[in-house]
């Protein structure tokens, strides 16, 4: 597959709802407006203080006074809102936010998440990824399905937690799995491989989906 | 009559003491008051305590103050953009209390607000939680985080006027309002500079009550 990030943009951007407001964490994420469907129009929230987040100012005077959360430039749009940190967690914390969607290190079938440390490698800090997993109404995690063959999808994760049994679905270029009490199952597969390729790349077990579709976008 | 002092930067210099905890508000270093953190440069005061959302850049926010080795400990959300943070850190130079960057806001904001600190749901199940109180409340388990509180605030407005109320600009509002209400010395450092009044009482965000100083001149 050529285009793996834009695939699994262009998937998680079908489970957004117009009107749904969307905190998109850094990387891939951030491909996935772009891939929504011209009927759906959603608001982006930017953890560092406002909610309609724009790729540029339109006033370039705004310039100097609008950063996106990665502190790079951006614009608002005019709906938008500025508030201050402690707003902008209590729209994440409080459940005002429909959907995230964030990578991960590793994600396991109990929908635990570890994205924020590798002990003794690199240490940068979880910023808003807690909070964001913990309030978001819907948790998407958007990978690559491995580390380069190295397994993402584990049985229990082995890295420090962002936090436990937070994370609704997992995309990746293989296939779609949501999280159950019962484990991860797989509701949509990529036909370029098969069952048993898409279980080798995980680590969890994966339950079939008695209505198992193929992934499109 | 207005108690706010009006400030050069030698002078707000000559406010830094070792040993201070000092709140510097901003993200990535927009909404950070960068001539204040000069002021602390200025100062040579060291052991700092410093809490700021993030580690700025090396040269730039509040990483000038670790390029220095005035910092002697960081809590901040998020540090990975600043190298020099982490090479500090690992050296053992540093001490870093990475904290999730909501909690950060309201542990200064129930620290300002004269709270014992909050129940949050973040960080329950994870490393943070160790050695934290957990709370249950109607079946729910939150961690005690406890208020933080500081020597000195630095503040960065758009506006500020002569009785110290505060106007913001776009996302530079970020951990500025929380923090002018966490510390006995609030600086604010401000672009544009009005007569006492000219805001308005429907457009402050910051109360003139919670700030002492006022960095004297405009924008850099």
């Amino acid at each position: 597959m050529e285009d793996k990030k834009g695939f699994i943009a262009a998937r998680v951007a079908k489970e957004l709802k117009d009107g749904d407001v969307v905190n998109l964490g850094i990387g891939l994420p951030t491909l996935v407006p772009s891939y929504l469907d011209p009927s759906v129009s959603i608001t982006l929230q930017s953890e560092n203080g406002f909610l309609g987040l724009k790729a540029q100012a339109d006033n370039p005077e705004d310039a100097p006074y609008i950063v996106n959360a990665g502190g790079a430039p951006a614009g608002v749009e005019p709906t938008g809102a500025f508030f201050s940190s402690a707003d902008s967690f209590a729209i994440i914390r409080g459940g005002h936010v429909d959907a995230t969607v964030l990578g991960s290190l590793q994600v396991d079938e109990k929908g635990n998440i570890a994205n924020w440390i590798i002990p003794g490698k690199m240490v940068p800090g979880m910023g808003g990824a807690m909070d964001l997993v913990v309030g978001a109404r819907k948790v998407i995690v958007a990978m690559e399905h491995t580390n380069k063959g190295v397994h993402k999808i584990l049985k229990e994760c082995t890295l420090p937690l962002t936090a436990k049994g937070q994370v609704n679905m997992i995309v990746t270029e293989m296939g779609v799995m949501d999280v159950t009490p019962e484990g991860l199952v797989l509701t949509e597969y990529n036909p370029e491989f098969t069952l048993e390729e898409i279980q080798e790349a995980t680590e969890a077990k994966l339950i079939i989906s008695e209505n198992l579709k193929e992934m499109t976008v | 009559m207005s108690k706010v002092k009006t400030i050069t930067q030698s002078e707000a210099a000559g406010m830094f003491k070792d040993g201070m905890t000092i709140m510097i508000g901003g993200f990535m270093v927009n909404g950070t008051a960068t001539r204040l953190v000069d002021a602390i440069v200025e100062s040579g005061a060291k052991d700092l305590t410093i809490i700021c959302n993030d580690a700025g850049r090396p040269g730039e926010g509040c990483g000038k103050l670790l390029d220095t080795h005035q910092a002697k400990k960081l809590i901040a959300s998020h540090v990975g953009l600043n190298k020099v943070c982490g090479q500090q850190y690992s050296a053992g130079e540093l001490d870093l209390v990475l904290t999730p960057q909501g909690t950060l806001a309201e542990q200064i904001r129930s620290g300002g607000a004269g709270l014992g600190g909050v129940l949050t749901p973040t960080g329950v199940g994870t490393s943070v939680a160790d050695g934290k109180q957990i709370v249950e409340v109607d079946g729910r388990e939150y961690l005690l985080e406890k208020p933080l509180k500081a020597d000195v605030a630095l503040i960065k407005a758009y506006q500020v006027d002569a009785a110290g109320n505060v106007r913001y600009k776009g996302s530079t509002r970020n951990f500025n309002p929380m923090m002018a209400m966490a510390a006995d010395i609030v600086i604010v450092e401000a672009d544009e500079y009005v007569e006492a009044g000219a805001i308005g009482p429907d457009f402050v965000e910051t109360p003139g009550v919670f700030v002492t100083h006022i960095l004297k001149g405009g924008a850099e």
